[in-house]
Parts: C-alpha cells; structure tokens; sequence
C-alpha cells in the first residue's frame, strides 16, 4: 500500500468521520434552529388559539373563521403548552397572523406584535379599563380582550357544613380548613401540581403586584417569604391533594370527589353545577398577612396581530371583524360553551347565564378582588419567580435566598426590556 | 491493473493480502472520473442534509451565543462572550449538567447489566428464544413520550388507584405522591424504570449479536483446561470477548443520557419540577419557552457540545474506542 493511498484514503474517511462526529454532536446539544419565514402571497389569514377544553369551541371557532368573507381564514388549535408553542412559532415559517395570547413586553420589545389602537378606537369604552391596561405598552394597545376568566376557589358546602368550617378568609384559615377537610379518601385541598396557576394568587395574595407603577420589583417582602414557609408546610401535611393527573384548569379532581376545596375558574360552573347541583360555592384566595388582600385572579386571553403576518392590515381587519364588529359571536364564545365574562361591558350587561347564582357571585368577585396581568411582566420573568415558588414549597429551599436569587434575574431581564 | 492514477493505487493497495490477482470487475462508468462522480453521487445528498441542517445552525448557533438574542433569531447587539458567561454563573444550567452526572451515574450501568443479564438468558435459553428476543425488545418501538404519560398517569399515578399505589394499598401501605416532591426523591424510580423499560431490548440485541460471534471452542478450550463453567467462565471468556460490544453500549448509552429531554420534560411537569431539569430540558426552557433567549440558550447548547466531545475523546482513550479494527 502505497504512502499516497494510505493518505488519501484517510483523508476522506478521516473527513466523513469527522463530519458525522460533529453532526452527531449537533444534533445532541440540539442546535437546530428553524430559520425564518418564506414569503406568501393572497388573502390568507392564519389564526391560531390555545385547545379550550370545553366541547364545540373548535367547531365554533371554526365557523366564525368561515363565515369571513374577506379573506381565507384558517385555525391552528394549539393543544398541550400553548404559550412554549406559540414563543418558538413566532420566529419561524409557520407563524400565525393572528393569535391569542396574554399581554407581554417581550412581544412589543421584540417587535413581534403591532399597535391595534386604530381597530379599538372607537369602542375602546365599551372595554374594562383594566383590560385596556392590562394590553398597552408605552402608551400604545397592542391587544383586544376576547374573554376575562375569573379565578378562584371552589368548595363543597356539604363538606363544610360537616366539617365545621367556614369559607376561609385568611391564608392560615385556609391551611387550617385544608387539615380539617382531610378525612379519609378526600383530602382537604388541590392547588395543582406545579404550583404554576397558584403562584399567581399566592403572590399576590401578600400585598403587592409582581412591580410597582415604576417597574421595578415589588413582590420581595417579608410577608411574602413567610407565606412561601407557610405553603411548605401546608405542602409536605397530608391535607393537599398531590399527584393528580390533572393540572387545577381542569375541575375533575373535584368533580371526582378527590378534595374538598380547589382553585379553578368561572370556565368549571356549567360542569360542577351539573355534578353537584347546589353544594358548592366559590372563594377568593384568602389574604396573607396584614398586609395582604384576598385575590381573585383576572385570567383570560386577548387577541393579537403578528408583526409579520403576510398581510398586517389585512389581519387587523379579521381582528376588527371578529372580536369588535360580531358581538353575536362574542356572546356565542363567551357564554355557550362553558362560562367566560365577555370583555365587551355592552355584551356582558346582557349576559342573563351570569345574573344569578354562582356565576353571579363570580361576577362580583372579579369586579370587587379581580386582580390583573401587567404587561411588563413578562413570561419569561413568571418563569423565574414560579422557579423561585417551587423551589421554596416543593424543593423545601430557603424563602428568602430563593427570592434573591429570581430578584437578580428579573433585574436582569428588567433592564434588558427597558 | 494498468494504469498510472493515485486512485487506482489506492484500490490496488486495498487489495487483500495474499488474494489472486485481481480480476477486472465491470464498471459503469470506468476511470477516475467515474469513481469520484459516484463517491459524490453516494456521499452529496448525505453532505448536503448534513450542512443544511447541521453545520449552518451550528453556526447559527454560534453567531447566536455571542449576540443578544432574545426574541429573535437574527440579533444585532453582539454581547461577546457575556451570554457564555451568564450560562456558565448561572446555579439552573449548572445544576440541570450535575442533574444529568446523577443520571448517567444510575442508568448507564443499571442499563448495561440489565441488558448484558437479559442477552445472556436469552441467549442460553433452549426454547421460545425468539419470542423472548421480540418481547424485551419490543419496548424500544414505544414512543419516549408515550411511554412516559403510562408511567406519570398510570403505573406512578400519585392517587389512590395509580398502579403502584394500588400495590402498596394491598400491604396497607399509605399511596406516594411519587412525583409531587424531591423529598424522597421518587422521580429517579419513576424516570429511570421508564428509560430501562425503554431501552434495555436495544442493548439487548446488540449483546445478544456479540455473544452469538464468541467461538464454541474458546469455550470448548477452556473447559478442557478445567475451567467451570459460570462466573468463571463468563468472567475470563465472555467478558474480554464482549469488550469492544461493551464499550460501544457504554459510548451509546452515556449519549443518550446526555439526550435525555422526553422522559424528564413529560414527567416531571413540562419541565416546571426545578429538581429534575437535565441539560436539554433547561436550554428548551431558555430558548424555545416564552423567555426566547436564543443567545443563553445557544450558548448552553455549544458547551454542552463541547463537553459532549471532551467525554467521547476521553472514554475513547481510556476505553480504545474505536482501535479495535487497527490492532
């Protein structure tokens, strides 16, 4: 075998190899990235929306798309994590025009969404001021609520009455009614699994929003790392329901009679109304502290435009179409597939499904303890403090380092978004 | 053959030692020419895919990693060396890359001698070998994600009636929560006897392909030198023989270890449980989650490759792999 062969043999296998050893380390680190969106062309508007759990919201979701003359609409139903889905959707081919979503700066600092203040104008009083601040960034509206979903807790009455306890009004009654509900087969409390839902409520239920008027963090106090204390030791009791299959958005460990008491929301009435008729009521997340205020949580979804959709004015005008002009279709997506508060007051005022009953008190608690998102918190900045939050309840970490540490990483990200 | 070109010297100096001159084979496209249109016939669609979706974002990873690129995959502000900084003082990516020592230090032989005992009883086994070859291998069809909601929803259900749960109520045992906390930490039970269920038939085949090579008489041999059979045996014999099998499922394994992302992510709460976040789950957290931090993440994701490399070199000079074919 001559010296030039050997050479040039291993020169080539030597190159194969080497490419394929890199390759295979790229695919292990996961490097992949998609890269960026190819163009189109037509009225064609992509809309997508998180999987609604309750039955026919697909369908429905569907008609309104078809009955759009102007433009060829169609739905992407988002099953699973919507919000992972949607942030990495947004840089690639497959983004959508239009979306749903909950206001966040990141979308505005990344120049993924537009300003829809020329579409709201007009009607922009027939909204909750506090949705239209909930969805505006330096003075600008960059979303349109759709629906407002009150959070809070539900509770069997019977079960009260048999244990002797009171809709609690305080964090420590609420820990106390957890340990006297528990009896056998039921335990006393499910606030879910990940803790994800009820760290909202929980934070706030100490006092202050996640930042003051000017932005910077205000949720770090005392009271809130004595309650992060408090909720660990209510975690490791027997009184919590752990280990269920579903997260607190689906009510079916109350329905199956697995707790007494569960955080979920105004969307649940239809279906624990037909389970349980009269024997059940809902509460606020009770206040923590002196400090502190009883909490329930303004969820819901606001709709927005994507910075580059095909054709931005076009998806404006569906968005104005849909969820300004159609207020049939508005009533239809709040009240007949499971219960929403509509976001437009007009439409709301004639909401018969919610003037009586426990809708009517949940109505009442999301105008006298609703307490709602602020858009220059971001997701990512959520991550962090519910980082902090499981660590502290779960892991059974220190409080108090626990928030120092997601306080220099907010900072971080704080300053970052200016 | 005659012909002058370096090529041909090269397939002639291939030639098997010993072997009768070599018969003139029928080409379809004779020459040089013809031989390098065909390397690049055979090996072009390989290369492209392997640059397109490889090599460009691995650089555009890199570009990433030392921009600031949140939000966007096309940045502006070049950051440095900051973003691997970051990564590298960040407790999270730290933590998730001593989450995954532990994890490799139970699975990898956990799975290598399950799958070694399971090779050697199916390989000695007289009767239905093949139906037990298909049963434990089986598993390696399941999907990871799959696999994992049977294991998180049903056999380690924290309620009541999950199958575990069930179980222990038998012997008045009260039920675990077995996911809900790190304290016991349940979650390696749960995630690594989904992994060996997944991947044990796998490592199976391959032990069962090296044992069924071991000469008869090398057995034969011993035993007629006095050897016992069993551990001796397997000792002095079948273990030396299986040594390059053995070091290729270690290299194997410790790779998928280091790709462990479906089994933590759907287990332990999409990733939010803090405690079990391997590697790749803390970089899908960074960059595809709503934070949309490319620059972090891809910055994790380069040393991550780098320490993946640093490994592989040094389990290749420790263990020979890969000398075997030259000695």
């Amino acid at each position: 075998m001559s010296n030039i062969s050997r050479g040039r043999d291993w020169d080539r296998r030597g190159v194969l190899r080497a490419m394929g050893g890199v390759a295979a380390l790229g695919g292990l680190a996961a490097c992949g990235s998609n890269t960026g969106r190819s163009g189109g062309g037509g009225k064609s508007i992509k809309q997508m929306y998180h999987a609604y759990g309750e039955q026919g919201t697909q369908q429905a979701a569907k008609k309104f798309a078809d009955a759009y003359g102007k433009a060829k609409v169609t739905i992407e139903w988002v099953p699973g994590e919507y919000e992972s889905k949607l942030a990495t959707t947004l840089l690639g081919s497959g983004a959508p025009d239009v979306f749903e979503y909950h206001p966040d700066l990141q979308l505005v600092r990344s120049r993924q969404i537009v300003p829809l203040d020329d579409i709201i104008a007009d009607v922009k009083d027939d909204f909750l001021p506090e949705d239209i601040t909930a969805n505006s960034v330096d003075g600008k509206i960059y979303g349109i609520r759709m629906i407002d979903d009150p959070q809070f807790f539900f509770y069997r009455k019977s079960l009260f009455e048999k244990a002797g306890v009171k809709p609690p009004a305080t964090f420590d009654e609420l820990i106390d009614a957890a340990h006297k509900l528990t009896s056998g087969k039921v335990k006393g409390l499910y606030i879910g699994q990940n803790l994800k839902t009820i760290s909202k409520p929980l934070v706030w239920s100490t006092g202050p929003h996640y930042l003051d008027a000017d932005h910077r963090i205000a949720y770090h106090t005392d009271n809130l790392v004595e309650t992060l204390t408090k909720a660990r030791e209510l975690y490791k009791s027997k009184s919590l329901l752990l280990g269920a299959p579903t997260e607190v958005w689906d009510p079916a460990s109350f329905l199956q009679g697995l707790c007494a008491i569960q955080w979920c929301g105004i969307w649940a009435i239809p279906a624990i109304q037909k389970a349980f008729g009269d024997d059940f009521g809902i509460f606020p997340f009770p206040k923590s502290g002196a400090e502190g205020r009883q909490v329930v949580y303004n969820g819901g979804w606001s709709t927005y435009v994507s910075a580059k959709a095909k054709d931005v004015d076009a998806a404006k005008e569906f968005v104005k179409w849909l969820w300004i002009d159609q207020k049939k279709y508005q009533q239809e997506w709040a009240l007949d597939y499971g219960f929403h508060i509509p976001a437009r007051k007009s439409i709301a005022a004639g909401a018969d499904k919610l003037k009586s009953g426990v809708a009517a008190e949940a109505v009442e608690l999301f105008n006298t303890h609703g307490v709602f998102d602020d858009p220059y918190w971001t997701e990512g900045m959520f991550n962090i403090l519910l980082d902090a939050v499981v660590n502290s309840v779960r892991d059974n970490k220190n409080p108090e380092a626990e928030l120092d540490s997601a306080d220099k990483k907010i900072e971080r990200a704080l300053k970052k978004l200016g | 053959m005659a012909t002058t070109t370096p090529t041909h010297s090269a397939a002639k100096g291939r030639a098997p030692r010993g072997a009768a001159p070599a018969r003139r084979r029928p080409r379809g496209l004779g020459g040089s020419r013809g031989r390098t249109l065909n390397f690049w016939l055979f090996t072009g669609p390989f290369l492209i895919g392997l640059i397109v979706f490889v090599y460009v974002p691995i650089g555009w990873s890199l570009w990433l990693s030392l921009h600031n690129a949140q939000g966007t995959v096309t940045p502006t502000e070049f950051v440095g060396l900051g973003n691997y900084a970051d990564m590298l003082g960040d407790g999270d990516f730290v933590d998730s890359l001593v989450n995954f020592t532990i994890f490799a230090a139970i699975i990898v032989p956990i799975t290598y001698a399950l799958s070694l005992t399971l090779a050697l009883l199916v390989h000695r086994i007289r009767f239905m070998k093949a139906f037990f070859r298909s049963v434990f291998f089986l598993p390696t069809a399941c999907s990871f994600v799959v696999a994992s909601l049977v294991w998180k929803m049903s056999l380690f259900n924290g309620l009541r009636y999950g199958m575990m749960n069930t179980v222990l109520g038998w012997f008045g045992i009260d039920s675990v929560a077995w996911l809900a906390s790190p304290h016991p930490p349940w979650y390696w039970l749960v995630i690594c006897s989904a992994r060996l269920w997944l991947q044990c038939g796998f490592y199976m085949i391959l032990f069962l392909a090296a044992l069924q090579n071991i000469p008869r008489e090398l057995y034969e041999a011993a035993a007629v030198d006095g050897a016992k059979s069993g551990w001796q045996t397997f000792r002095h014999i079948t273990l030396p023989q299986l040594r390059a099998t053995s070091v290729a499922v270690v290299l194997l394994l410790l790779i998928a270890a280091y790709q462990a992302f479906d089994e933590f992510y759907n287990i332990l709460d999409e990733g939010r449980a803090t405690w079990g976040r391997p590697p790749l789950v803390d970089l899908y957290l960074q960059a595809l989650g709503a934070n949309q931090d490319y620059g972090h993440a891809s910055a994790g994701a380069l040393i991550l490759a780098l320490l993946i490399a640093l490994v592989t070199l040094a389990q290749g000079r420790f263990l020979g792999f890969g000398r075997g074919d030259e000695k």
